[in-house]
């Protein structure tokens, strides 16, 4: 068994193969990119302090419209606050919003998935039938109704949206562990003396991981459309805080003056929910070995 | 049959005792003082506070208040709201035929678009048309539907003026209630021009709420019609010589339809979270706009009463649905 031919391709290699495939997800990718890099270099990036309000530049209009001004690219808001140094530091708040609450359900959803897939007794039914629940309430309301309890509040709202993402990952755990917990790897384990904690952790979840990453990279999407509609019904994040769903909270009333306060923070959100979805979609596509060849 | 909706009420029921517990509990989780936040008072004086712990029966073990709760819930006792002083489940109903209304016909354009533009895709697949059809639908799906609803403010109520900005109706008419729907109590009361008026003021909300049902639909139709124009019979349709139009409608579209019903079924959370944010924008009275303005308020005996009973809709919805599809798949209903 020497000579082999032809070695198979790394994993990731192939996954890449597949995923490059998809012009929609790799666009997808390169927008995401943008945005973390707009994350991470805000301070540089932003031509303005996202705070500063410029009195005499109340709304002025974007810089190709007659009256706009080319220190304000994007026009300013009604106190005067540069809207492209804004939308710059809003990306780090709805990313930053993104990873912790898909963080958070990510993690708990795991363990969770983990030792209801384990533990065949009443603990599992419990852990699901709570999953249910949440499951069967809308989404956007369990969220309004998290931070109707714990106040309005960028953390609060972080936390209500990772309770509403929670029973995604819970299920997919749960379903991948049921289905690979009496495969002959992990009796093999078990009798070579595992733990139950070894099991779960170092035998079964590697090989859960695959729904999960897409479930994760679209959760993204779903927590950055949830925070941005909690920004907007103002429960959450609060002003001054660039966040851009809470941009469009105030805009409502210029919507006959000033267009451009309208128009940009809902193409920011619109943009990056898309570039997550289209993300996800590809990765899915990559992932799933029923859709290969 | 009946077996089937057994098993479907054995899972429902935990589910809606679940809620109720959640419910209960929200409300002892506020910070602060439960017989303030239930009052709405604040620094009332000790035998006034006595007094409205024992009302309230926040003095009894916690197991026989949720028991208490949960009994006078069933009889449909949902408290008063500190704001308005009226009982919870009145004002739940006053403004249900609202959202109902505004729900409904979001559906109805959702299905009028989605599935046609679904079926489209499928039959054309890998065309332009196709490809057109889902980039419309991924862009739907993505879509923050506050910031589309007030694109759509922005177009055609502001600059082309066609559309009112907000609210029901003209406040020039004023239509006996009859059905608590707009539509129907304009139509039945014949004035001039307020069935108009209605119309006016539901399109673009509808078209709002719909959008994101639309894209879902659309893309469900397009992979149900993919997998069922796989299938023999169908070839065996055209073999015999039907027109393909006939293929796809007759024979093609029924058996798609039956993964779009638990779709269509799954979209009334989608439109109860959606109404929300639709409801505030266009100021439209309904259950939304009513839930986030008691927030807002601190009217938690609104709060606690609106989401159980928005939520057991949903969980009834989900019921009746999945009983639909117990009658129109026999599958589900025997299985093996």
């Amino acid at each position: 068994m020497t000579h082999q031919a032809v070695a198979p391709p790394h994993p990731v290699a192939e996954l890449w193969r597949d995923f490059a495939r998809n012009p929609g997800a790799v666009g997808g990718l390169l927008v995401v990119l943008g945005l973390v890099c707009c994350a991470l270099f805000a301070d540089w990036l932003a031509p303005h302090s996202p705070i500063e309000q410029y009195r005499d530049a109340i709304l002025t209009p974007p810089a190709w419209v007659a009256g706009g001004r080319a220190e304000f690219l994007l026009g300013t808001d009604p106190v005067g606050r540069d809207l492209l140094s804004r939308l710059i530091h809003g990306t780090r708040l709805s990313l930053g919003i993104g990873l912790v609450s898909v963080a958070l359900s990510l993690g708990f959803g795991i363990l969770l998935g983990l030792v209801a897939g384990f533990s065949r007794g009443w603990v599992g039914t419990a852990i699901m039938r709570l999953m249910d629940i949440l499951l069967a309430l809308p989404s956007l309301l369990l969220a309004v109704a998290v931070v109707a309890v714990l106040g309005p509040g960028l953390a609060n709202a972080m936390y209500a949206i990772a309770l509403v993402l929670l029973p995604h990952y819970v299920r997919l755990t749960h379903a991948a562990v049921v289905s690979e917990r009496d495969k002959e790897y992990v009796l093999a384990s078990r009798i070579a003396g595992a733990g139950t904690a070894r099991l779960m952790f170092i035998t079964v979840l590697p090989n859960c991981l695959a729904p999960l990453i897409v479930q994760a990279t679209l959760g993204f999407s779903t927590a950055i459309l949830d925070a941005a509609a909690l920004g907007f019904l103002g429960l959450g994040a609060q002003p001054p805080y660039p966040e851009w769903g809470a941009m469009l909270a105030g805009a409502m009333e210029f919507i006959q003056s000033a267009w451009w306060v309208v128009t940009f923070p809902g193409i920011a959100i619109f943009i990056a929910v898309l570039a997550f979805n289209l993300m996800g979609d590809g990765l899915r596509d990559a992932l799933d070995p029923k859709l290969k060849r | 049959m009946l077996a089937f909706l057994l098993k479907r009420l054995a899972v429902v029921i935990p589910t809606f005792i679940g809620i109720t517990l959640l419910v209960f509990a929200l409300i002892r989780m506020i910070p602060g003082d439960p017989v303030e936040a239930m009052s709405g008072e604040r620094g009332m004086d000790p035998a006034r506070y006595q007094q409205l712990l024992h009302e309230f029966g926040l003095d009894r073990p916690l197991p026989v208040q949720y028991f208490e709760f949960l009994a006078r819930a069933l009889k449909g006792d949902l408290g008063v709201s500190i704001v308005s002083h009226e009982p919870v489940l009145r004002e739940f109903i006053d403004r249900f035929p609202a959202t109902f209304e505004l729900a409904l016909c979001a559906i109805l354009f959702a299905m009028a678009l989605g599935i046609p533009a679904g079926m489209l895709a499928a039959v054309k697949r890998n065309s332009p048309v196709d490809y057109g059809v889902m980039g419309v639908s991924l862009a739907g799906y993505s879509m923050p539907i506050f910031w589309w609803a007030l694109l759509l403010i922005l177009f055609f109520s502001v600059h082309l003026g066609w559309t009112p900005v907000s609210g029901r109706l003209d406040i020039l008419y004023d239509p006996p209630r009859v059905t608590g729907l707009m539509l129907i109590d304009t139509w039945l009361s014949g004035e001039e021009g307020a069935f108009r008026s209605a119309a006016a003021h539901l399109i673009l909300p509808a078209i709002a709420l719909g959008t994101i049902p639309l894209a879902t639909l659309a893309r469900m139709t397009r992979s149900a019609m993919l997998e069922v124009l796989r299938d023999d019979y169908i070839r065996a349709a055209r073999a015999k010589g039907l027109s393909p139009l006939r293929v796809v409608v007759k024979h093609a579209l029924r058996n798609a339809l039956i993964p779009v019903v638990t779709v269509l079924g799954l979209q009334v959370g989608v439109l109860m979270g959606g109404a929300v944010l639709t409801e505030t924008i266009f100021a439209w009275p309904g259950i939304g706009k009513w839930l986030i303005e008691a927030i807002h308020r601190r009217d938690y005996p609104v709060v606690q009463g609106g989401i159980l009973l928005t939520a057991t809709l949903v969980i009834v919805v989900n019921l009746i649905v999945d009983l639909l599809y117990g009658v129109i798949n026999p599958r589900i209903r025997h299985p093996r």
